[in-house]
């Protein structure tokens, strides 16, 4: 009986430690990927932060009318951009997506632009419209697809299918943590009071209405490349530290293992040695 | 000459981020060049080439289109789709891009977006070319 034990224990042994080894190595692709997504992220921030100022400026322009992108239209139904992970393993971080958009729509109709293989499965399963299945790689994701993407959303906003757009994303906060967040994108959020009451002197070409007609797509753009690279960041950064924590937990369990295993063997040879030892004085 | 600070980013980098004495880029009104202490403005920007001066006087040639600049409280920001300096460019790509753009243009069959988005590519490619050379 302590034989089979024995056995067992050592199976169990090699299973953990051949899972250890994929955790190990999915810890160092992480590893080694999160450097340049680090990276890809740090250069996206400027357009964005820019592109937001100025819109924001050019927003605070706009008086009374009906402008597209500015004037509030009553919300029938909302469209989320919803970025999650290609893969899973990253700990929480694709549930902690859907989670957000879920709390967040709360009882509106909406639909979905999912981007990343897991948000597509996820929108899927829950049955909830989706705009395109184009964008089912994150990874691989280029600023010209963003532009695509973007003009798509527009197209699709000026055609009244949804009054209001918002972006949900994970934003990179550091290695240990990342945030989910949910932006609105359009129409674009009205300034804040203090914004509001800055003096603007600004001169535009053309007028402001034409002016955002113009860049929207490419702002638009600019602000989704941003929070992609900001998500996959956060993804890796987040596979990475869970697979550094399966890979420690591997290691406890393998120990413990290793432990309950002498104590087997120890006591199977105890016992071989009592019955021999109770066989010699007979 | 006086210079003021000018930033210069397109969605994947920051391109240029110090003080310059002058910027010539094409909006989609025409040629505008920037000085020190210009009054606040914004234009969208269209293709074409862009001359940037820094402070030390040395000018540079670049390729740049799409976007928007802006200037306010005395400084500009350009925030291109995309902006490649003239040593950047790759001579032999855009030469590429610019054959494929004619060749579907002049198919004759491609509708409105599409064939917009050739026109578009053309035009790139040819002031890449153009700034290039």
């Amino acid at each position: 009986m302590a034989g089979a034990s024995m056995k067992d224990i050592k199976l169990r042994i090699k299973s953990v430690e051949s899972t250890m080894q994929i955790t190990k190595a999915m810890q160092l692709v992480a590893t080694s990927k999160l450097r340049r997504a680090k990276e890809r992220m740090e250069n996206s921030k400027p357009y964005a932060h820019i592109s937001q100022a100025a819109i924001r400026s050019a927003v605070n322009r706009c008086t009374e009318g009906n402008i597209p992108f500015v004037s509030v239209r009553p919300v029938k139904k909302r469209c989320y951009v919803v970025i999650a992970g290609d893969r899973g393993l990253a700990g929480g971080y694709n549930a902690n997506v859907f989670k957000a958009v879920a709390a967040h729509c709360e009882n509106t109709d909406y639909c979905v632009l999912p981007m990343g293989r897991k948000a597509i499965e996820k929108i899927h399963r829950s049955n909830v419209e989706s705009l395109t299945d184009e964008y089912a790689k994150v990874e691989g994701m280029t600023v010209g697809g963003c532009y695509k993407l973007a003009r798509l959303l527009i197209d699709s906003y000026l055609q009244e299918q949804f009054d209001e757009l918002w972006l949900v994303y994970t934003g990179f906060q550091s290695m240990m943590s990342q945030e989910v967040a949910v932006e609105q994108l359009l129409p674009v959020p009205k300034p804040t009071e203090e914004e509001a009451s800055a003096p603007v002197s600004t001169v535009y070409e053309l007028n402001v209405e034409e002016l955002l007609e113009k860049v929207m797509p490419d702002f638009l753009a600019g602000r989704i490349y941003s929070a992609l690279c900001d998500s996959f960041a956060s993804e890796v950064a987040s596979r990475r530290s869970a697979m550094d924590s399966a890979t420690k937990n591997a290691g406890e369990m393998i120990s413990d293992l290793r432990l309950k295993y002498n104590r087997a063997r120890q006591g199977a040879i105890t016992q071989e040695i009592t019955e021999i030892v109770a066989g010699a004085e007979e | 000459m006086a210079a003021f600070h000018l930033q210069i980013v397109t969605p994947d980098r920051l391109v240029y981020d110090g003080e310059a004495e002058k910027i010539i880029v094409r909006t989609v009104g025409g040629d505008v060049c920037i000085l020190a202490r210009h009054i606040d403005y914004a234009a969208p920007l269209g293709t074409g080439e862009a001359r940037v001066t820094d402070a030390e006087g040395n000018t540079r040639m670049a390729a740049c289109s799409g976007g928007l600049i802006s200037v306010s409280g005395g400084e500009a920001r350009v925030m291109a789709t995309t902006f490649e300096w003239a040593e950047e460019i790759d001579l032999e790509r855009a030469e590429h891009a610019r054959d494929a753009a004619e060749k579907k243009l002049s198919q004759n069959n491609c509708e409105g977006y599409e064939c917009a988005l050739a026109e578009a590519k053309l035009k790139r490619a040819l002031v890449r070319i153009q700034v290039k050379k």
